[in-house]
């Protein structure tokens, strides 16, 4: 092909684009030190990693509470929305339309729209400051993905199999068990794992509903860099984005192939 | 079916928006607040900050939709033919997605700043002697740093569901193009673009909402003066005098009523057909 080689340049470019803001994560999390002009630390170090997996500096303690929440949400928001898009994607309704913007909304009203508001309810609901409010407040920009991707994986399901393994003589559950559920499993797969990654990223209604209490990943991060400790900063990054990238590594198939056109959430 | 989903977020979503809308109108029974009025939002709109806030968040979600979604269109075009580094990029594309927004921004601080590793680069090659005289990428008026961020995270983003288009298009509709003689400069803007505009302008508009509503991006990469909104907005419902929560309330119901514009265009462009393919 003619322009072969300025494909190469541009995906090149592109690939160093894309890996560049890892970078000096990385380096600081294993520098000694690395003052400015210097392009490299002059001496390498673990400490940063020694106190990152350490007790006293939390970050394992958020790394369970981040993955229990996001797992939490991702479960919540599967139970909720995989019947709410069975609805959407099988049925014609009156005010679908308006429906679909309920369950839309979420994704286009951003959260510090909702948060100073879901902090009063809350408040009054006593829920603040525990996970068990930060996953109900998580549904709310999960839900959206899970409902409309489930809505698409629907559209285009045949409820005939299910009828005729009803006609002999499947239970509900041996139907949903035995049916449904290995149609729908690939799309489920997706909606589940951005379910997932849209909790995992979740900082503002974190920080909202669980009153600085409900310390996540984000969170530290956050508290780390402002308080000027790059080097453990570097560290807790890159423990934060390894879970998203094993699941990538491992599932990038089933996530590029079946349903492209649902890549949700930016 | 469908009720527990309306519950959980008419219960979540539209009370939590009812009550900073009470709120707004400085209906507050606990403070002693029950005539509802409209001072908090002339409070707000008068404020010298509030507009400039609101500019600079419109600047900044502007900015990244038009250059994440112009790069997106390249990169789709160019990954859509098979070359040896394809499967890479779709592979760097799909990490990206996962990468939490605080981790790039974060990133690119270490990359832009004026000690940065940008910075250091240029000394390195005699352009500056100090820092300082690196040129100021965040925490700057222009919110440089912010916008890359953005465009960092979102070119991956817009990419993949462009790619995703892509993959639907038939090709007769641009080998009928090319046979009647149209340049490839041409069948882009008259096939492929076309085709590709439904997908563009709402992945288009999702990236608009999240980059003017996010907040740690800005709280990481912004100046102080002017603050984006999402930061002045949760700064002010934070505050310790409570006298002032109505006027963050009332910066939350703006800030929703721009997403809402933003849903409405959002509902026009992929929910037009109606019926089941409308998702």
């Amino acid at each position: 092909m003619r322009s072969n080689h300025w494909q190469i340049i541009g995906a090149a470019l592109l690939a160093l684009a894309l890996i560049l803001p890892m970078v000096p994560l990385a380096i600081w999390s294993l520098a000694h030190g690395w003052r400015f002009p210097d392009l490299l630390p002059r001496a390498w170090s673990l400490k940063a990693w020694d106190y990152a997996l350490s007790a006293p500096s939390g970050v394992l303690q958020s790394l369970w509470i981040t993955i229990w929440i996001a797992l939490a949400t991702t479960a919540l928001a599967a139970l909720v929305g995989v019947p709410a898009g069975r609805a959407l994607g099988l049925h014609d309704f009156r005010g679908k339309r308006l429906v679909l913007l309920l369950m839309i909304a979420p994704a286009l009203i951003p959260a510090i729209a909702i948060a100073p508001g879901l902090h009063g309810v809350f408040l009054r609901l006593g829920l603040t400051g525990g996970t068990g409010g930060v996953i109900l407040a998580h549904l709310i920009p999960t839900l959206p993905y899970m409902v409309l991707i489930m809505a698409a994986v629907f559209a285009r399901f045949d409820t005939v199999h299910e009828d005729q393994a009803r006609s002999l003589g499947a239970a509900p559950w041996q139907v949903w068990r035995h049916v449904t559920l290995p149609a729908i499993a690939p799309g489920l797969l997706t909606a589940c794992l951005f379910a997932f990654l849209v909790s995992w990223s979740q900082y503002l209604l974190t920080l909202a509903v669980g009153s600085g209490r409900v310390q996540t990943l984000p969170l530290l991060l956050y508290s780390f860099a402002a308080a000027g400790r790059n080097d453990v900063t570097g560290a807790i990054a890159l423990i934060y984005i390894l879970p998203g990238v094993l699941v990538v590594a491992l599932t990038a198939r089933q996530v590029t192939g079946r349903h492209p056109a649902l890549m949700a959430g930016p | 079916m469908l009720a527990p989903a309306l519950l959980v977020l008419g219960g979540l979503f539209l009370t939590g928006l009812g009550l900073s809308l009470l709120r707004s109108f400085r209906y507050i029974p606990a403070l002693g607040l029950t005539d509802p009025d409209l001072g908090a939002y002339a409070a707000v709109l008068t404020a010298p900050g509030f507009l400039t806030s609101l500019g600079l968040s419109l600047w900044i979600a502007t900015a990244s939709t038009l250059i994440a979604s112009t790069l997106a269109l390249g990169a789709a075009l160019l990954l859509r033919q098979t070359f040896t580094g394809r499967a890479i990029i779709s592979f760097l594309f799909q990490i990206n997605l996962t990468i939490p927004h605080v981790v790039g921004a974060v990133g690119i601080l270490y990359l832009v700043s004026q000690s940065g590793s940008f910075a250091r680069l240029a000394h390195a090659g005699g352009l500056i002697g100090a820092p300082s005289e690196f040129p100021p990428l965040t925490h700057d008026p222009f919110a440089i740093g912010i916008i890359l961020t953005y465009v960092w995270k979102e070119v991956p983003f817009i990419g993949l569901i462009l790619l995703a288009s892509l993959q639907s298009i038939r090709p007769e509709h641009e080998a009928a193009a090319r046979s009647l003689g149209a340049n490839r400069w041409q069948v882009f803007r008259h096939v492929l673009l076309p085709l590709l505009m439904p997908a563009l302008a709402a992945a288009s508009a999702l990236v608009f909402a999240f980059a003017f509503g996010a907040y740690e991006i800005p709280l990481i990469l912004g100046a102080h003066a002017p603050e984006a909104l999402p930061v002045a907005a949760w700064r002010s419902f934070t505050a310790i005098d409570l006298a002032t929560r109505p006027q963050a309330h009332a910066m939350a119901i703006v800030i929703a009523l721009i997403g809402a514009v933003l849903l409405a265009l959002y509902a026009r462009v992929a929910l037009r057909k109606g019926g089941r393919d409308a998702v």
